[in-house]
């Protein structure tokens, strides 16, 4: 494990030198992922409301139903639980679908296929039994779509023995870990972060995979660590330029991954530098930013020299008028100035 | 609480009458004939005396948890499973031993689990709710109420997609006409022309309620309105339900879609074995009525006489046959270790 992740750190910050790489969009990345791994593997499928014609309402998929057809790129009715319960059925019987849940609001209506049927079904048979299925799906807010569309609810899945949950922060890592994903014999929870689709990134010609489970550091530092995920590494990197002017050297890193959880990696980070943030979009009460802070401080409690701190999303229904929706999610400077008093700096 | 109809309105007749009207007429009985219908006795026999012993496991404290027992639903499960292909899928309930026992599980390794033991079809991971065989295509017995229809349907969907010719038959009772997957996915199987049977088990009780006091309008109406195909049949007569299934199988194997099977049964037992105290939701008259005018096995071995298929005695022998099967699996599932506790946190990922 150690090896791997060695070897793999080198490459997390995008793809390896000597790669042939073009900058293409975090929806475009998504694209090509499904693509390719319907084109190497006949049992996969993409199902789910408006993906092929229409290409989703963010238009991820576009293309994809004139290269593989509507037998492959489903259109289904409004059924989020149906949908999903069929890709759990389809899964264990020899497919690997990958079902389309457009909005992470909406897992709450295909709950119980996902925490019931999908995350039991292997351990329920005594290991018989297998669930190669991906769940993809949205997170994040200031897309001033109001309550029941900015959620991000991967802490409800992470929560679940069976279940892994990938929730990338870059081009290269969506393309990556999707791949990834739909190989894996379980079931993934993929949430993309829908304020992301159009950010831009280095990703290789060639194929390239990677590993579920390996943290990346998305950008060195020594004074302070701040882990971050999907939505928010952007705020993380803007973060650390902000410090930077103040020359605090902060560390970014992203777990890409909340199941399986690269804990010695968060670990060493946080002894490195030994001051710690947890960043998430997701509620902060009980939420992923908990957890993560509960293993930093845990696995690096003699090198810390101030408690770990930690930022959600505010612990109220996301609100619709922009003034309101943007005091909820962690910015840049809410994040650089709670490093700053970390640091002993006021 | 009183219920106006404590028994269903499907007439009680050895054929089948689809809900347009036509008649499926009974099979005139030949050697092959008999062999099946003793063989269909044998699987129901082989049900009726599993659940009787796993009650007693209960009472005598020697099974942890609790089971529901599929004891008077036999016809249902064995009529159904039949008429499947070994490779053919099922999907099951929590009242699941039946289901699984029809499609070919074994009874060892079913007290096995049960019990909890190592030798048991999920190695004791599973229990009495969860039993799933994929050497016979049980798909799993789901303790969700409904929460099988997606699996059943994505089942049938996926044998669509590789073209195996396979056919699923999802069990279900009456109390998952409350649940809204079900209709979810009854709907796209329609829309997609999936080879599914959904077999409902009318056992007249959700629980503890009778399910007229739960279910709006008619139970073939839901089916119906989504386009499926039909059938209601009397749960109790095994011959009309095979031959119900035979047909609905067929008729799914050739690519012309789902089916819907009302079968009207009944559960001798409560809704699980601690249920004993029931008069307070179905009277014992009620009870009484169905266990000795309505028993499957009984409708069955008269039938036969009648027809002078068989003669008494023969049906003496295959109980004595099922009793020493069912009394060695007992034994086997007592006998056997429980798993290491190391296997507490393995096949949890794949």
């Amino acid at each position: 494990m150690s090896m791997l992740r060695t070897t793999s750190s080198q490459e997390s910050f995008g793809p390896g030198k000597g790669q042939q790489t073009r900058e293409i969009t975090f929806g475009l990345a998504i694209r090509e992922a499904l693509a390719e791994e319907m084109r190497r593997d006949p049992r996969v499928y993409v199902i789910g409301e408006d993906v092929a014609e229409a290409g989703t309402p963010f238009k991820v998929l576009s293309g994809l139903v004139e290269e593989f057809g509507p037998a492959r790129v489903i259109d289904s009715p409004i059924s989020e639980a149906g949908i999903t319960g069929l890709g759990v059925g389809a899964a264990m019987t020899g497919m690997r679908p990958v079902v389309d849940i457009m909005f992470g609001d909406f897992i709450g209506l295909a709950m119980d296929q996902i925490v019931n049927q999908a995350a039991k079904v292997h351990y329920m048979s005594g290991g018989k039994l297998k669930v190669p299925l991906v769940v993809r799906t949205t997170l994040g807010a200031t897309r001033r779509s109001a309550a029941q569309h900015s959620q991000s609810l991967h802490a409800w899945v992470s929560h679940i023995p069976g279940l892994k949950v990938a929730l990338p922060s870059t081009p290269y890592d969506a393309k990556g870990l999707l791949k990834t994903a739909i190989r894996d014999d379980n079931p993934v929870i993929f949430f993309e972060d829908k304020m992301m689709y159009q950010l831009k990134g280095l990703v290789p010609e060639g194929e390239y995979t990677i590993p579920l489970g390996v943290a990346s550091i998305k950008r060195e530092g020594t004074d302070i660590t701040i882990v971050a995920t999907s939505s928010m590494v952007q705020v993380a990197l803007a973060a650390a330029e902000i410090l930077e002017k103040l020359a605090i050297s902060a560390e970014v890193i992203d777990p890409r991954t909340t199941f399986p959880l690269d804990k010695q990696a968060l670990i060493e980070s946080a002894k490195k530098t030994s001051r710690a943030i947890v960043i998430d979009e997701g509620y902060e009460r009980y939420g992923v930013t908990a957890e993560i802070a509960s293993v930093i401080a845990d696995g690096a409690f003699y090198y810390l020299d101030a408690p770990v701190k930690r930022m959600g999303a505010m612990d109220v229904p996301v609100p619709f008028s922009p003034v309101l929706e943007d005091q909820t999610v962690p910015t840049a400077n809410s994040v650089a100035e709670l490093a700053k008093t970390l640091c002993g700096r006021t | 609480m009183l219920h106006p109809e404590t028994s269903h309105s499907a007439e009680e007749v050895g054929g089948v009458t689809s809900l347009e009207g036509t008649t499926v007429a009974n099979t005139p009985p030949s050697t092959i004939e008999r062999e099946r219908w003793l063989h269909m006795y044998m699987q129901m026999l082989t049900i009726r005396v599993f659940e009787e012993h796993v009650n007693e496991l209960y009472t005598s404290a020697k099974m942890p948890g609790l089971a529901h027992l599929y004891a008077g639903e036999e016809a249902v499960a064995v009529g159904v499973c039949e008429a499947l292909r070994r490779d053919d899928y099922i999907t099951s309930t929590h009242r699941g031993h039946g289901h699984c026992l029809a499609k070919g599980a074994a009874v060892d390794r079913m007290f096995a689990e049960l019990l909890g033991k190592e030798a048991g079809y999920c190695r004791g991971k599973g229990g009495s709710m969860h039993i799933a065989d994929q050497e016979t295509g049980n798909l799993g017995a789901n303790a969700i109420v409904g929460g099988s229809a997606g699996i059943a349907t994505g089942a049938a969907m996926s044998s669509k997609m590789r073209g195996s010719g396979q056919v699923t038959a999802c069990f279900f009772g009456d109390g998952a006409l409350g649940q809204g997957v079900l209709y979810e996915t009854m709907n796209m199987a329609s829309l997609w022309k999936l080879p599914v049977i959904y077999v409902c088990e009318n056992n007249l009780y959700n629980e503890y309620t009778h399910y007229s006091e739960t279910t709006a309008g008619t139970v073939s109406g839901r089916p119906q309105a989504f386009g499926i195909h039909t059938e209601e049949v009397d749960g109790q007569d095994v011959r009309a339900v095979y031959a119900a299934a035979q047909q609905l199988v067929e008729r799914a194997r050739r690519g012309e879609g789902p089916a819907f099977m009302i079968c009207n049964t009944y559960r001798f037992y409560g809704h699980h074995v601690g249920d004993i105290q029931r008069s307070y939701y179905r009277s014992k008259e009620e009870e009484q009525h169905w266990r000795t005018q309505r028993d499957p096995l009984m409708l069955l071995s008269a039938w036969l006489i009648d027809q002078r298929l068989a003669d008494p005695q023969v049906f003496e022998k295959i109980e004595q046959r099922v009793r020493a099967e069912v009394a060695a699996g007992v034994q086997f599932a007592l006998d056997a270790p429980f798993p290491d506790p190391g296997e507490v946190d393995q096949d949890v990922y794949a």
